[in-house]
């Protein structure tokens, strides 16, 4: 287990000071002007040695994506923006950091912006986290009245930072909708390239990271990337929030090293599996858009991002959705569909109509009242959402659906069999489909 | 994608105008973005307009806000019904409740509290209950998935509910005196309940001196929440009043002191029989802060305090107790240790002292007469409260 002293989330659950005084005895802007002052180079390469890769699902490498900023500037300001529009079902992790320990994020947002040479941040939280967003519109105004941000700094780094918020899209968590809705627009996203490092906010270089990714730079720089790196395995290193929901005893947020096996995870932390181990059913590692990982491989399953490409899933953004024998696992996934249906853009065609039809369908499955070829015809659907969309919310629908397939397609069959059977024994005729 | 239409036409208002504050305010947010990019600002100005217009957005709020930011006003009123947090028909006057019915709630139970708004609300999401002053609408995700199933009403979450436990949320919201928000179960935010498996070495934050809270001590000293002095709420009329209220972590009442109980209980059946009083109240709490003496040598009258009789009084004296105030700055670990140390468990916060106390330090004359006013002592103090 991963030592208390080696978390960098001190304040995770709200036991202590959030403000800056108590941020600062946790060590928080704690000779800030030094780090700035190793140089841009040498962040980013700091960065680049811990292994850091982005927590906000995708696991980019984050010291490579800010290296794709422009070193010299043509004249167009450059823009950090801060995804914190955490809507990934299951995922709630953002929120603890935004509410408990807002300045790990202001402080890593003076950093990340000092090292792609941005001068202005946007943090974009949620509409839905109003307390949360409180806190940080607190925890920037006193960076501010400390003269942490602004002009005239004591680092000698100018840097505005900004908290906007959103109004409930789940599509504005993708980079790229995020920006037009942060311009004033419907939270579409854009085709891409070009990428936000040459054309973003408002046509000007950007770079967008998750809350967490930006909240550990400040510990990473402080402690170095050598003990950054030590935690975990290569190429998944570091420490990462876990959010245990669903069945389990005691669901809850917590700090883990990166591969920390499931069932430690779950055992150690969350109390067990609801009814013991034997009691389990399947586990969504990563959010819902992941495909979900039936019991039997869940047992040794390391949880970081190698690992759950293993057992074809994904890390995501490390949200474990517990699901003991007693779930409805085609209604369960179906509710997922609906949420997708619900917060499809509209734009792509195979996204708009295809949610619809797959949460129809898996509605109807969920019942029994289905035909067996329906199944494959299911999974021929999300082959051709996956891939075919502006964005990757098809793909992320698309998975979810395809995990159900792949591992429980035998539950599908016999409720099929069963509606069927029990069709026949009433003789009701019925009009030919 | 849904499919949203603006209101009625006999529903919508005349007009719509910001109130002097909100103008201002609104020239704030749009000083966030480049000249020019005043756009930018459409979401957040869309949202104080809602909250101003009573918890939904009526097409004279879209136009005003179209003008302002000098938008056409399709532009607004397409991002109005792509984002559906912005309600474009009336709400219940009290409390809209936006219940997330997404798979991790769903697991833990989502179902019963949309049963609860269908039975005590309305049959139909977005309708209004009968004497309107309540909505609901089941929503995707809300982001707080460990403590499944939830609620967000007004700005705050209620969380890991029951259907009695929600059924209690409704009460507070219908009889003007909502809970505490966060967990109505006894829980610290996201940790796991029963007490965080991490950070528990007290060590990391000693050389903060003191500042080593527990999980007893942040039910009366949570981090404090930021004023909300300039934000007007769809709820204003139904908040709770008095800092402290808004300042106390959210934890059933009841379910605390239950559990607490239980935890004093265990932890005195740890300790010999030969325990002293001073041994067990040392093992579930905190000893008070002592003074050596009253200051300036005159005591309070702690006897003013229900509950509070000569004998108390001269033990909390003798325990260096001899100021209203001191009360008044009780933790649970302060409480609870008093608690063991006169044998009579669960009398503090039953009869309120550390809420009366505050009243009293505050300067009234007149001794508390409660129950009348428990409503602003209980809740300090922790105590349960028993609805009808």
């Amino acid at each position: 287990m991963l030592a208390d002293k080696d978390r960098i989330f001190r304040n995770l659950y709200g036991l202590h000071d959030w403000g800056i005084a108590g941020a600062r005895r946790r060590g928080s802007w704690d000779a800030t002007a030094a780090i700035l002052a190793k140089g841009r180079d040498a962040i980013i390469n700091e960065i680049k040695a811990s292994g850091l890769r982005g927590r906000g699902g995708a696991g980019f490498p984050s010291g490579l994506k800010w290296s794709f900023m422009p070193k010299q500037s043509d004249g167009r300001p450059q823009y950090l923006v801060v995804n914190a529009d955490e809507s990934e079902p299951g995922t709630c992790k953002d929120r603890e950091i935004m509410r408990h320990d807002p300045h790990l994020l202001v402080e890593g947002c003076l950093i990340a912006g000092f090292a792609m040479g941005a001068q202005v941040g946007y943090i974009y939280v949620r509409g839905e986290f109003i307390r949360e967003r409180e806190h940080l519109e607190a925890a920037v105004e006193e960076a501010y009245a400390q003269r942490l941000l602004g002009t005239n700094t004591v680092h000698g780094y100018d840097f505005d930072l900004h908290v906007h918020h959103g109004a409930g899209a789940y599509i504005c968590g993708e980079e790229t909708a995020l920006l037009e809705s942060l311009e004033g627009k419907k939270g579409q996203p854009r085709l891409k390239p070009p990428f936000p490092a040459n054309v973003g906010l408002y046509g000007c270089p950007t770079t967008v990271n998750n809350v967490e990714t930006i909240a550990v730079v400040p510990d990473i720089m402080r402690r170095g990337a050598a003990w950054f790196s030590s935690l975990g395995r290569p190429n998944n290193t570091g420490t990462k929030l876990y959010c245990i929901s669903g069945h389990v005893e005691n669901p809850c947020t917590v700090e883990e090293v990166m591969g920390v096996p499931l069932r430690e995870l779950i055992d150690r932390h969350a109390g067990g599996v609801r009814g013991g181990w034997n009691n389990l059913l399947a586990v969504i590692p990563g959010g819902s858009s992941m495909p979900l990982v039936p019991a039997a491989q869940c047992e040794t399953l390391p949880m970081d991002f190698d690992g759950c490409l293993s057992v074809k899933s994904s890390l995501g953004t490390a949200a474990v959705i517990v699901m003991d024998k007693s779930t409805d696992i085609i209604r369960a996934m179906a509710r997922i569909s609906y949420f997708y249906k619900h917060e499809s853009c509209g734009q792509c065609t195979p996204c708009r109509e295809g949610m619809g039809w797959m949460w129809r369908v898996l509605t109807r499955m969920a019942e029994g009242r289905a035909q067996r070829r329906e199944i494959d015809m299911l999974f021929e659907v999300t082959r051709q959402i996956e891939g075919h969309t502006i964005c990757a919310f098809g793909d992320g629908a698309a998975w979810p659906v395809q995990g159900l397939l792949r591992h429980f397609r035998g539950e599908i069959e016999r409720r099929i069999d069963e509606y069927t059977a029990r069709a026949q024994s009433r003789p009701v005729s019925e009009a030919a489909e | 994608m849904s499919v949203r239409r603006l209101a009625a036409p006999e529903l919508q208002p005349k007009g719509f105008s910001f109130t002097p504050d909100n103008l201002a305010w609104a020239q704030r947010q749009i000083a966030k973005y480049p000249p020019g990019r005043q756009q930018s600002a459409v979401i957040p100005l869309l949202w104080r307009a809602q909250e101003q217009a009573g918890g939904w957005l009526p097409q004279a709020a879209i136009e005003y806000v179209a003008a302002l930011l000098g938008m056409a006003n399709i532009r607004v009123l397409e991002v109005a019904t792509f984002y559906t947090m912005f309600l474009l028909a009336p709400v219940g006057r009290k409390a809209h409740v936006q219940v997330c019915g997404t798979t991790p709630c769903m697991l833990r139970g989502a179902g019963a509290i949309i049963d609860v708004c269908r039975a005590r609300i309305h049959a139909q999401p977005f309708d209004r209950s009968a004497d309107g002053d309540f909505s609901w609408e089941e929503v995707e995700c809300l982001g707080a998935c460990v403590n499944a199933p939830m609620v967000l009403i007004g700005r705050d979450t209620y969380e890991d509910l029951t259907a009695q436990s929600f059924a209690r949320v409704l009460d507070g919201f219908a009889s003007g005196h909502p809970p505490a928000p966060g967990p109505q179960i006894a829980r610290q935010y996201s940790a796991p309940a029963g007490g965080p498996t991490t950070l528990t070495d007290a060590s990391l934050y000693a050389p903060s001196g003191g500042d080593a809270a527990t999980v007893a001590d942040i039910v009366e000293r949570p981090a404090a929440a930021p004023g909300r002095a300039d934000a007007p709420s769809i709820v204003a009329a139904a908040q709770p009043t008095g800092e402290d209220v808004q300042r106390m972590a959210a934890v059933d009442a009841e379910a605390l002191a239950r559990t607490e109980e239980a935890d004093i209980a265990a932890k005195i059946a740890l300790l010999p029989k030969s325990a002293t009083p001073e041994q067990k109240a040392d093992a579930v709490g905190a000893r008070p802060q002592a003074l050596v003496a009253a200051r300036a040598g005159a005591a309070d009258d702690l006897k003013r305090i229900r509950g509070v009789g000569p004998v108390n009084e001269s033990k909390l004296n003798a325990l260096g107790v001899y100021h209203f105030d001191q009360i008044a700055g009780w933790g649970r670990a302060e409480i609870r240790w008093v608690e063991t140390y006169l044998a009579f468990p669960g009398r503090i916060d039953r009869e309120g002292w550390v809420g009366q106390s505050k009243l009293l330090a505050a300067g009234p004359a007149e001794r508390t007469s409660r129950p009348a006013g428990r409503d602003e002592a209980a809740p300090g103090a922790g105590a349960p409260q028993k609805k009808a």
